[in-house]
């Protein structure tokens, strides 16, 4: 039986189907999660995709943090669930506090969209485990407010703990340490800004990179079963 | 009706890409030696009156939803 992965879908949540396809392409069974409904149906990792949910009122994620599914997020993700926050996703973990620091306006002060180089900094989270450690991958980027930042201290803890995920190879957006993606202590929950569930299909991308996530999480599953 | 204002702004040492871009526009206009920083301002219209409880719930309210303390810092006020 293949790994139940939960994608949850706010109101302007954009990429849920996207999220959706590239599970199933790449071998996992999508179950669509409504941001209303306090369950999430017994999925064995969960993705929260990007978009504007809200209509980023307020401030990117911040009221999307509050909705009924979150409560169950942040209970499983604590208790090790393996969640992965894409784009705005991320900035709703951040809002939530399951990963350190936040996102704010481009440097650049205009919406980026293109194909992004990176490096994999670290393969032991629950998502990034199919990658080799200092592999350069390219997936596609789309935001206006990705630029990540937290105080001196929280980032120098990310970078002697090893959980920096993803670094940007030629920094779009004024990040600080060119940071694209983090993890939380445990490796279980990861947010990055670029767009992996956009890179799993050649007919649609230069570069399928993005699969590596979602089997990354299928192996991972697998290992800790 | 009583009502609570409360301010955010970004941190010092957080980059304000808005305010760089409204300062420049106000440099174009011939507004020289300004420097903008942007924030936000809520008007919190409050039912009956308002007790230091109240004012409380408003503080735990803005430090939770309406600031992210990582970048942001608040300020709440009586309209007077």
């Amino acid at each position: 039986m293949s790994a139940r992965i939960g994608v949850v879908t706010f109101p302007g949540t954009l990429d849920d189907v996207d999220a959706a396809r590239a599970v199933r392409l790449t071998g996992g069974e999508p179950v669509r999660l409504w941001h209303g409904n306090a369950s999430l149906e017994d999925v064995d990792a969960v993705i929260l995709p990007g978009g504007f949910s809200y209509g980023d009122y307020l401030r990117c994620g911040a009221i999307a943090r509050f909705s009924p599914v979150m409560g169950e997020v942040i209970r499983a993700a604590r208790a090790g669930l393996p969640v992965l926050g894409i784009c705005n996703g991320f900035q709703v973990l951040c809002e939530a506090h399951l990963l350190p620091g936040a996102l704010i306006r481009n440097a650049s002060r205009t919406f980026i969209c293109r194909e992004q180089p990176l490096r994999v900094e670290t393969t032991a989270t629950a998502w990034s485990g199919a990658y080799t450690p200092g592999q350069q991958i390219t997936i596609a980027i789309k935001h206006a407010e990705g630029a990540y930042v937290a105080d001196a201290d929280t980032v120098k803890k990310l970078e002697d703990d090893g959980r920096v995920v993803f670094r940007y190879l030629g920094n779009p957006n004024g990040s600080v340490n060119d940071i694209a993606g983090v993890t939380n202590e445990r490796g279980n929950v990861v947010g990055l800004m670029p767009h992996p569930e956009h890179n799993v299909d050649p007919v649609v991308s230069p570069s399928v990179d993005g699969r590596a996530f979602f089997t990354g999480v299928l192996a991972y599953l697998q290992a800790v079963s | 009706m009583p009502r609570v204002i409360v301010d955010v702004m970004p941190k010092p040492e957080i980059l304000d890409p808005q305010g760089k871009a409204v300062t420049g526009a106000l440099g174009r206009l011939g507004y020289q030696g300004l420097s903008v920083r942007q924030g936000k301002r809520f008007e919190i219209e409050v039912d009956g009156e308002l007790t230091d409880e109240r004012l409380g719930q408003i503080r735990e309210a803005a430090d939770k939803l309406l600031a992210n303390t990582v970048i942001e810092s608040f300020d709440v006020r009586v309209d007077a």
